[in-house]
């Protein structure tokens, strides 16, 4: 008792001392934590940074690990020759260039993004230990891929010597099954043709077009114009009616349809399927230009996706000051407005899949030379983009297109497919125009979901579409 | 085999430290030293085993049994140290004493990783300042007259820092040391505990505003040197010392709240003045745009805490030799990699149980002069752990202090056993004012045997007047 009486009074005769005690104790510990979350949560990025040296150390120390497709076929190795000198194999060579990329002068794709796992070796003591004694390096980890080898090669034999970009994805997982830019290079020759790349302006070779290539949207835009339509009109839109003469003028602009095509009338649904330029245009008029911006926001417009590579930001420009011309130019995607080809996938996959876009992803798992698992890279959410219902009257616009619009030539399948042409004119020469298609398939449950931009071809319907049937004529029937 | 060794001695040596750490806050669940005998004992036993594994790795790396010779040295000296402390002086801490010599195991291991010859010349500084410190305690407690010598310290403080500032070698664009007969000294450190004992001295009989106000001027002078030897990292200690021992002596918390201001204000116009203040904080605030200059050390050193993970790389698996500077500024960052944030953060924490037992006795002794010298002394050693520390991973600004008793630097080294060892003589002064106030109350209890309660009106003071 008398103790205590005895320590309280210290305490009190104390409290400065006390208080600055307790104070330090406090700030240590929040130091002490902010040290550790920052190094574990850093631990990767920092590991990759050019200026660390420890990237050497662990490739000296490790043979850069496997690169493999989904059903394990090697798509990068790294050969060690008897005198030690080691080589980095890609047995597809062109195939899969920008998305598995490369290793030397820098890094890309793949190699890039998984960069951390490849150098790193997991392998079991027992092996390591084994290896110390025979003095050879140490097996760095193989990473897994969701690719897919056959859909690669046909896309991209599909493609042909165009110059454009393919992704074929799932829905449902995000997986990206194949993903094809063109024109493309030889990774075991990088460094040889390294400068002749660098030099070459015109055709951006290294430029992965499925992630970075920014195009005119052409008519894919109207996915978006009918969404904001049907928002805003959520019980009337079925009413719509307008009579296409060919084009639609307001002031100085003009808007054609495509190849001078006159549609007579057309409802919602038709405009849609036929892809009717002065029906959008007309639509365009009507929308309120805030709630448009806000779907837009909506929709990943004008920011940059957080994905775990880099990607090129999709962007357009809607404000109160709006034009009217300008308004009818978005409706249609002409104009200034671009995208990149995997946001397009996105879009199409978040319509296949009830409105939510998944995380596009590429690299599946990780797993050490003894074929345990070190990591494994879930399907994960990137964002409702729009409501259930509808993603089902956008999923049913798009069924149309393929029964009775400009995808006819996907009708009749053994398959239902749906989706949405697109003819973006560039440049400024009438009539050179890149053939956009992205869709998806089977329409009542989707697997896969197919984007394809082919550039300087012409109509989507004639140059797009028989590509998406051969994607998904080889992931349904081959 | 060197694999398996390398690999299973990781998780080891940072259990070991966890356990070391996890009773040194234990101590504090018992009041009286023969309580904690357990403890101690315990901790010198993980100690032990924790320098052993750490050396035992060191040579399975460098395939270099010698080694082991300088762990034999250094495992004398430090038991030498420990045996000596408690056959002296009865009364000592020994948790203080367990944790000097912790630390300076983590430094003698980090250092010898770092190349032989530091290590060996930091071993000798090491082992001639424990003898110095061996002696200092008697010195403390006897000496009566360290109380009234106020303005010697402050004459000798200043003219030291003067003299660097004048003549002193540029180290890094810094003024911070002079060289006499080819050992370099870098007073700003010994100055450090002169700079206490002179608070301490001024403000314990009276601390009105006149005694607030002339300690004071020469805080601000010494302040002031130091700012313009451009070495900022002392300047601040300096300041933040002064401020929280004046707020002790006053118990007047409007001190701390000018001092912060004053300190902001002084901040902002070094800032504007000086560009190696500008350049220091923007490499602080955004480090990865000037990583080819200003922010090189910083990054290099985050690249080091975070590229260890829980357990570390292991000893001679990392690349601290990338941080410039790494064995005196950033060691705590190249032990973050090599030993893993499991046994930085032990680090950490053994600091601050060393801080909380100064405090500990500090608040225990009841004599003015001594709480608030044993109080500045805390301070001091926290204040500086925490400036190298946060530094060196970006918390705060880096202000290139040393880590005491674990980096590399015989005047840190030497400055930090004398401190040490200065609070040990205090915790003397404490345990003999406890003992005097036992045999007091005893003697009241004899005279007035009834009335117990008045017993408890009896400060220590008060019995002190009675001797």
């Amino acid at each position: 008792m008398k103790k205590r009486n005895e320590n309280k009074k210290n305490k009190k005769k104390n409290r400065e001392i006390r208080i600055i005690t307790w104070g330090f104790v406090v700030l240590f510990l929040c130091m002490a934590g902010y040290i550790t979350y920052y190094s574990v949560t850093n631990h990767q990025e920092l590991i990759n940074n050019s200026y660390n040296g420890r990237q050497q150390a662990l490739l000296a120390q490790n043979v850069r690990g496997r690169i493999y497709s989904g059903d394990g076929i090697i798509l990068a190795q790294t050969i060690t020759d008897e005198e030690g000198k080691e080589t980095r194999e890609y047995p597809y060579q062109n195939l899969f260039a920008h998305v598995v990329g490369y290793a030397v002068n820098g890094r890309m794709g793949i190699e890039s993004q998984a960069n951390y796992y490849l150098i790193n070796s997991n392998a079991p003591l027992s092996e390591k230990a084994a290896l110390d004694i025979s003095g050879a390096k140490y097996p760095g980890d193989d990473v897994y891929t969701t690719l897919n080898v056959e859909l690669q090669q046909v896309a991209s034999t599909a493609l042909g010597i165009y110059q454009g970009a393919i992704i074929v994805s799932e829905p449902e997982s995000g997986k990206i099954l194949a993903m094809v830019s063109k024109p493309d290079f030889n990774p075991e020759e990088i460094l040889d043709i390294w400068d002749e790349l660098i030099a070459d302006k015109e055709s951006s070779i290294l430029l992965n077009r499925v992630t970075q290539g920014l195009y005119p949207p052409g008519s894919t835009f109207k996915i978006v114009t009918a969404l904001e339509y049907i928002k805003e009109n959520k019980d009337t839109y079925q009413n719509y009616s307008y009579n296409c003469t060919g084009a639609i003028t307001r002031g100085e602009e003009r808007i054609q349809c495509y190849h001078g095509s006159v549609h007579g009338t057309v409802n919602f649904n038709r405009s849609f399927a036929k892809s009717c330029n002065s029906s959008f245009a007309n639509i365009g008029l009507s929308l309120d230009r805030q709630l448009f911006q806000d779907t837009l926001e909506e929709l990943l417009f004008n920011q940059s996706l957080d994905l775990p590579f880099t990607t090129g930001t999709s962007r357009v420009e809607v404000s109160e000051q709006t034009s009217e011309g300008d308004m009818m130019q978005i409706s249609i995607g002409q104009g200034t407005t671009g995208i990149t080809p995997l946001w397009l996938n996105m879009l199409t996959c978040a319509i296949a899949n009830d409105g939510t876009a998944m995380k596009p992803y590429v690299v599946d798992y990780v797993q050490n030379s003894a074929g345990t698992r070190i990591k494994t890279f879930s399907p994960a959410v990137y964002g409702k983009l729009m409501e259930e219902q509808e993603a089902e009257i956008l999923s049913g616009l798009m069924r149309d297109v393929v029964e009775e619009g400009t995808a006819s030539r996907l009708s009749g399948l053994s398959y239902t497919a749906a989706g949405k042409t697109g003819s973006a004119e560039y440049g400024t020469v009438k009539g050179d125009s890149h053939a956009w298609f992205t869709g998806f398939a089977p329409a009542e449950n989707p697997q896969i979901c197919v984007t394809i931009i082919i550039e300087g071809a012409g109509a989507g319907g004639d140059y797009a579409v028989p590509i998406a049937k051969r994607i998904f004529d080889a992931y349904f029937e081959g | 085999m060197e694999l398996y060794v390398s690999e299973f001695s990781k998780y080891v040596i940072a259990l070991l430290l966890i356990f070391y750490t996890y009773e040194c806050f234990a101590v504090f669940r018992f009041e009286e030293e023969a309580q904690r005998k357990g403890i101690y004992i315990r901790q010198n036993l993980f100690m032990f085993l924790f320098h052993f594994s750490c050396f035992l790795v060191i040579c399975f790396e460098t395939s270099d049994i010698t080694y082991l010779f300088f762990y034999a040295f250094q495992q004398i000296i430090l038991y030498a140290a420990i045996v000596l402390y408690h056959m002296l002086y009865p009364k000592t801490n020994r948790l203080i004493i367990n944790n000097m010599c912790m630390l300076l195991i983590i430094g003698f291991v980090i250092l010898t990783r770092f190349g032989i010859e530091k290590a060996v010349k930091q071993f000798i500084i090491v082992t001639g300042s424990l003898v110095i410190a061996l002696i200092i305690p008697f010195f403390v407690h006897k000496f009566k007259f360290l109380k009234n010598l106020k303005w010697i310290y402050a004459a000798v403080g200043i003219a030291a820092l003067s003299v660097v500032m004048i003549l002193g070698q540029t180290t890094y664009g810094s003024k911070l040391s002079y060289s006499i007969a080819g050992l370099t000294f870098q007073p700003s450190e010994f100055v450090k505990i002169l700079f206490v004992f002179f608070v301490a001295s001024a403000l314990y009989e009276a601390s009105g505003f006149f005694e607030v106000f002339t300690t004071a001027v020469v805080a601000a002078a010494h302040v002031i040197i130091l700012v313009i030897s451009k070495d900022l990292g002392s300047a601040l200690i300096f300041f933040v010392v002064y401020v929280l021992m004046v707020f002790v002596a006053t118990r007047n918390f409007l001190y701390v709240i000018a001092g912060l201001f004053g300190g902001s204000g002084a901040a902002y116009i070094a800032y504007r003045v000086f560009t190696h203040v500008q350049v220091r904080v923007q490499a602080w605030k955004d480090p990865w745009s000037v990583i080819d200059s200003a922010g090189y050390q910083i990054t290099q050193s985050l690249f080091a805490i975070s590229s260890g993970g829980w357990f570390g790389l292991g000893l001679y698996k990392g690349r601290p030799d990338d941080i410039p500077f790494v064995e005196a500024d950033f060691i705590f960052s190249a032990i973050a990699e090599e030993l893993g944030i499991l046994v930085a953060v032990c680090l950490i924490l053994i600091c601050v149980s060393c801080f909380v037992m100064f405090m500990n006795i500090s608040a225990g002794i009841s004599d003015k002069f001594y709480q608030l010298t044993a109080f500045g002394l805390g301070v001091t050693y926290i204040f500086q752990v925490f400036l190298t520390i946060g530094g060196g991973s970006k918390f705060i600004p880096l202000t290139g202090v040393t880590l005491p008793l674990v980096s590399y630097g015989g005047s840190s080294v030497l400055t930090t056993l004398i401190m040490f060892a200065v609070i040990e003589g205090l915790h003397i002064v404490k345990q003999e004012e406890e003992e005097l106030r036992k045999r007091g109350e005893r003697k009241v209890r004899r005279k007035r045997k009834p009335v117990i309660d008045e017993m408890e009106d009896l400060s220590g003071d008060e019995i002190e007047k009675e001797e």
